[in-house]
This record gives C-alpha cells, sequence and structure tokens, in this order.
C-alpha cells in the first residue's frame, strides 16, 4: 500500500464508525419521517397506506397552524433576546473579570441546576409562578394587599421556563468567544482614545459575534419545537407548534400529519437561518 | 512633542513593589529605552504612562500637565505592544483609522491621514488586507502606524520586536529608528534585549526590583556601570574584588584577593579601601605566553579551559588560579589558541571600573 491509501484507509477506520453511527441514528429516522409525512395512515393502523399531499395541505388550509407557527417563532425570538441580555453580560464577566478558582466555582453554578432533570425543573418553576407561589408570597409581604401575581399559564411564564432552560447555552458559547478575545485588544482600543463603551461596541461586541450567533442558533432551533416547557408553564395559552406535532404523536396518533409538521418547522428553521447568514457572515468577519 | 516626567512613582502588588520609587524624565524627542529582567518593573512603568496602571504614590507628567488621575483613552498616547493587538475583525486601513474615527475626525481627512501612516511605514497599498494576511514584520508596521496616526505626544513601544526572527527584527530596529527620527516623537520602549536596547536608544535605563539602577546614554551606561547588576545586565564582565594598596599620581593599585594586581584609576578611593572592579571580556587582549614572561598589574597569566567559536567571535574561559575570566577576540587571522596552553592576558587601566557591589 502506498502511505496515501494508507492515509485514507486510516482516515476511514477512525471516522467508519461515527458516520455509520449517524447514518443509523439521524438520516435513516429522518428518512422514515419524510416518507411517513407523505402517507395517508399512521403505520400503527393495519392497512396499507397510500402516498398523499393531504398532510402538507393540512398546515397551508388552516389558519390555526399559521398563528401556532407565528407564536413558536415568536417564542424563539424572546427566548433568544432574553437569554443574550441575561447571558452575555455573565459571560462577560466571567471571561474578563473573574479570575482564577472564581470562575470555576461560578461556572460549576451556572451548570450545577442542569445536573437534575428537566422536567423536575420545569415543575418547580410552577411553584414560582403560580398564584400562591414564590413569587406571589414575595409581593404580598413587601406590598400587602397588592393584586395576587399569577403568571402561570401566561405566555411570559413559557418565556422564563425556556429562557431558564437554555441560558447556558447563550453563557458558554459567549464566555468561549470572549475569553478569546485577547486583553490587548482593548487595551490598543483604549490607547487608541477609544472610552470603554465604545472599545466594546467596536472591539469586544464584533469579535465575540460568533459566539453569540451560535449561542442564538443553540437556543432559537430547539426552542420554536419546544413542546414541554410550554405544555407545562403555558397550559392551552402557551400552545406551540412543538406541541401539537408531539400530540399528533402521542394523543391523536395521526403520525404523517406530525411528520408533515415537523418537516414544516425544519424548513422554517433552515429558511430563517438562509435569510440571516449572508448578514451573520459579514458581520462576523470571516476572512 | 513632549517631555515626559516620572516622580517617585511606586507601584505594590501585596508585599511586592513593582515600581518602588523610580524618578525618571525623558526628552523631548527622545528614544529612551527601558531594560531589565522580567519582574523588574520596565513594563510596569510603560503601563503606568500608559494609564492601565495607577500608581500607589508618585506622579507622571507629560509637558508638565500631571496625567495620573487621566484615564487612557484621554492621555494623548500612542502605544505599541507585544503581539501587536491589530484588531482582527477590521482590514488594514480600518485598524489605522480606528483612532481618527473615534475622535470623530472627517472622513476625508481620516483617509488622506490613513493614507500618510501607511506611505510613512512604507506600506501603501495593502490598505484592504486582513491582519491575518500580514507578516510579522508588516503587522508591526501597520500597529506603528495606527499608534502614529493620532499624533500621539508619547509612544509607547512594549517589546515591540521581540516576536520577529532575528533577520527582520534588525531590520525593523532601522526603520524604527528612522520613523521615530522622521517624526521627532518622545518615544519610551520596554526590552529585555539589551543589544536592542543600545542600538536604538538615545538614553537607556536598568532597572531591577522596581528602581532604576542606572540611567544614561547607552555608551555611558556600558563603559561605566554603576553597579555589579548594571555590569552584569548589560553585557559581560568579568569581576575582581580586591583592596586598594596604594594611590599614586591618581591610578589606584589593588591586591586581589586571587592574587595579582591591577591598576585602576583613583577617582575618589582611598588606601585600604575593598574595591569591586568589573572588566568587559572585549578590552582584555589574549596572547601565547612568551617564555619566562611574568605577571605585573594588569597583566595576568592563566591557562585557556575553552575557546567557544562563534563565527565573527571567539570567547575564550581562560583558568586563572581558581577564578574564570572571560576573553571575546575578533577572529582575525590567527588559529584559536589550543587549551590546556598557557596564556598572557593585558588591558589598559582606564578599562578597570570600579562599581558598587
Amino acid at each position: 500500500m502506498t502511505p496515501t491509501t494508507r492515509t485514507r484507509w486510516a482516515i476511514l477506520g477512525l471516522t467508519g464508525p461515527a458516520y455509520l453511527w449517524l447514518a443509523c441514528t439521524i438520516f435513516l429516522p429522518i428518512a422514515a419521517m419524510l416518507a411517513l409525512s407523505f402517507l395517508d395512515k399512521s403505520p400503527l393502523v393495519p392497512k396499507p397506506a397510500s402516498f398523499t399531499l393531504a398532510n402538507y395541505g393540512a398546515f397551508f388550509g388552516k389558519p390555526f397552524y399559521w398563528s401556532l407557527t407565528r407564536w413558536s417563532i415568536e417564542l424563539g425570538f424572546w427566548v433568544t433576546l432574553f437569554s443574550f441580555l441575561i447571558g452575555y453580560p455573565a459571560a462577560y464577566a466571567l471571561a474578563k473579570r473573574v479570575k482564577g478558582r472564581w470562575r470555576e466555582a461560578i461556572f460549576l453554578l451556572i451548570v450545577l441546576p442542569f445536573w437534575s432533570n428537566a422536567l423536575v425543573r420545569i415543575f418547580s418553576w410552577t411553584m414560582v409562578l403560580r398564584p400562591n407561589g414564590i413569587i406571589d408570597l414575595g409581593v404580598q409581604s413587601v406590598l400587602p394587599g397588592a393584586p395576587t401575581v399569577d403568571l402561570l399559564f401566561t405566555y411570559p411564564a413559557v418565556i422564563i421556563g425556556l429562557v431558564h432552560s437554555y441560558l447556558p447555552y447563550m453563557i458558554l458559547t459567549c464566555y468561549i468567544a470572549l475569553q478569546a478575545i485577547d486583553d490587548s485588544l482593548i487595551e490598543a482600543g483604549r490607547s487608541l482614545g477609544a472610552n470603554k463603551l465604545t472599545t466594546f461596541r467596536r472591539v469586544v461586541l464584533p469579535l465575540s459575534l460568533p459566539g453569540i450567533i451560535s449561542g442564538s442558533a443553540l437556543i432559537f432551533v430547539p426552542v420554536i419545537g419546544s413542546f414541554m416547557e410550554p405544555r407545562i408553564l403555558g397550559g392551552t395559552k402557551g400552545a406551540t407548534l412543538g406541541m401539537n406535532i408531539e400530540e399528533q404523536f402521542t394523543v391523536t396518533a395521526n403520525w404523517p400529519l406530525g411528520a408533515a409538521l415537523s418537516f414544516i418547522l425544519l424548513a422554517i428553521v433552515l429558511v430563517i437561518f438562509g435569510m440571516l447568514y449572508p448578514f451573520l457572515r459579514k458581520q462576523s468577519g470571516a476572512a | 512633542m513632549s517631555e515626559v516626567a516620572v516622580k517617585g512613582a511606586v507601584k505594590r502588588y501585596g508585599p511586592i513593589a513593582a515600581l518602588d520609587g523610580v524618578d525618571l524624565t525623558f526628552a523631548d524627542g527622545e528614544f529612551f529605552g527601558l531594560l531589565g529582567p522580567s519582574g523588574s518593573g520596565k513594563t510596569t512603568l510603560l503601563r503606568a504612562i500608559a494609564g492601565f496602571i495607577e500608581l500607589d504614590a508618585g506622579e507622571i507628567r507629560i509637558d508638565g500637565t500631571d496625567i495620573s488621575r487621566i484615564p487612557v483613552h484621554q492621555r494623548n498616547i500612542g502605544m505599541v505592544f507585544q503581539n501587536y493587538a491589530l484588531f482582527p475583525h477590521m482590514n488594514v486601513a480600518e485598524n489605522i483609522a480606528f483612532g481618527l474615527d473615534v475622535r470623530n475626525v472627517p472622513a476625508a481627512e481620516i483617509k488622506q491621514r490613513v493614507g500618510e501612516s501607511l506611505d510613512l511605514v512604507r506600506l501603501a497599498g495593502l490598505e484592504q488586507r486582513r491582519p491575518k494576511q500580514l507578516s510579522g514584520g508588516q503587522q508591526q508596521r501597520v500597529a506603528l502606524a495606527r499608534a502614529l496616526v493620532t499624533r500621539p505626544q508619547v509612544l509607547l513601544l512594549d517589546e515591540p520586536l521581540s516576536a520577529l526572527d532575528k533577520h527582520l527584527r534588525q531590520e525593523m530596529q532601522v526603520e524604527l529608528r528612522r520613523i521615530q527620527r522622521q517624526i521627532g516623537i518622545t518615544t519610551i520602549f520596554v526590552t529585555h534585549d539589551q543589544e536592542e536596547a543600545l542600538t536604538l536608544s538615545d538614553r537607556v535605563a536598568i532597572f531591577n526590583k522596581g528602581q532604576v539602577v542606572q540611567a544614561g546614554s547607552p555608551r555611558v551606561v556600558y563603559e561605566r556601570p554603576v553597579d555589579r547588576f548594571a555590569a552584569g545586565f548589560l553585557g559581560e564582565a568579568n569581576f575582581l574584588d580586591g583592596r586598594v594598596s596604594g594611590i599614586a599620581g591618581g591610578v589606584a593599585r589593588v591586591a586581589l584577593s586571587t592574587g595579582g594586581e591591577v591598576l585602576t584609576p583613583a577617582n575618589e578611593l582611598g588606601v585600604n579601601d575593598a574595591v569591586l572592579i568589573a572588566l568587559r571580556p572585549e578590552k582584555i587582549s589574549i596572547d601565547p605566553a612568551p617564555a619566562g614572561v611574568a605577571a605585573m598589574p594588569n597583566r595576568i597569566l592563566g591557562t585557556v579551559s575553552a575557546a567557544i567559536f562563534s563565527g565573527s567571535s571567539l570567547t575564550y574561559r581562560i583558568a586563572v588560579g581558581d577564578r574564570i575570566f572571560i576573553v571575546f577576540e575578533q577572529n582575525k587571522s590567527r588559529a584559536p589558541l589550543p587549551e590546556h596552553s598557557t596564556v598572557m592576558l593585558e588591558w589598559p587601566t582606564a578599562d578597570n571600573v570600579v562599581v558598587k557591589s
């Protein structure tokens, strides 16, 4: 064997298992779902199924789905925005202000909640948000006689729960981007006559944009497909496309419709990122 | 252009004084090198002048104005960082324009001044390149142009050439000196490369443990070091210790502790004073010892314990009793003196420099 063919075999040997695994666990199920979305009956029904576009037609034919979709996208937008507004300053403080052992300790505090079960964490929010819950009691103790604070089963509740769930992604991606910015770049900005705010706006923020973008993508995509948090914290009010998809599979057993809605969701995500791509590319200064 | 005066500068980090009462005046248009081992305070002083470090005591004046309380961005300084610190998301022109842009200079003027700066550092035509697409020397020039385009009162250089290879470093030294002369800007630079400091500077200051050991022109500091540290840090030196045995005609005769005698200008010495003498290795002439030659003041006999060939010169290690003398010799026509041969070392009285221990 020549060295090049040997290298090729080595690459194949090393990456092969990973690709095989990905093919089996991702591409095959997705292909199956795609096929499923064009069938007129669920495979659970013991009758032969035939090809149809009706499942996709259902989405475009019913304004109910459009409003679900709109709310899902809005939800993704708000959760991403709040995660950024809360997570970026935290990441900045961690990367640029906190040093040494404190940094590890604070990191642990950020990651620690994720060692507990997600469902348990979301349910614990209901105790915070419901009437007579922690927020309500807190408000009542400060302002006796204030109107009852009941956030449970509202839009804000869903946003709070989702921000809680996804905030660490923003902190971690922004932290990585920020700590890669050499402090001397900030000092250079200052030495050239830029005050702290201008230096942040012109140097730190643009250089950390890749972290913000990947954090936003990591949050936006799962959030618009989320169903657990909207169900538990939003009840009927918080209904999302993700909740509806889940119901098609688990409640109404209309798998083909669920599959079709999933692909529509996927298409929406791809379209949004496709539209943002040129802008993001330019801003992140890919050179 | 401007004069920078540092008075009684003190900066402590816990029990360690990074600056321990530093007084230095940097004259208008002067190229001043701060030299010293790492942790000696030279970088701390530079960063204090820039404004990145606040002094615990003392003051820094630029043209008489105390700037100690003025934030970095309001001091009119230009700084070149060790790693250049070019903004990776901006091209060359944008990098250079940054300082003008934040000062709200009109676009047309920015364009013109950026062009002039690029001409100054001889990089015209590279406006649209990103820092990553430039060589180390080019990045250095961009950093310099960026620091100078705002017409600062002082230019601060933090080990500016340390990231370059030797050849490029020498080229940039010449370039740096040319640009500095052309603009006439007061320039303070930090380096641990003694040769670089001697080559570039009008004056140098040697730092040790937060204090200035000696400041002066490179030639004076090199030829007349004040103490053992200065003599040993800047170049190499042989140290001879002994006691003054007699003074005659402005010349002191010193009996060395290891035997032998040397003569040195008497200056303020008195008989029986203990003295330490620094002797530069290149001041000593070395020759095979003629048969029957005897030692005398400023002449010592020894044996070659090693001859290290380094191209243009030779470094000899000569054993004299249990002491080793270092001797530099230019590589002329003669073959290196063989090891274990007996040699005669001689040098003039004026090269015996009495230093504080």
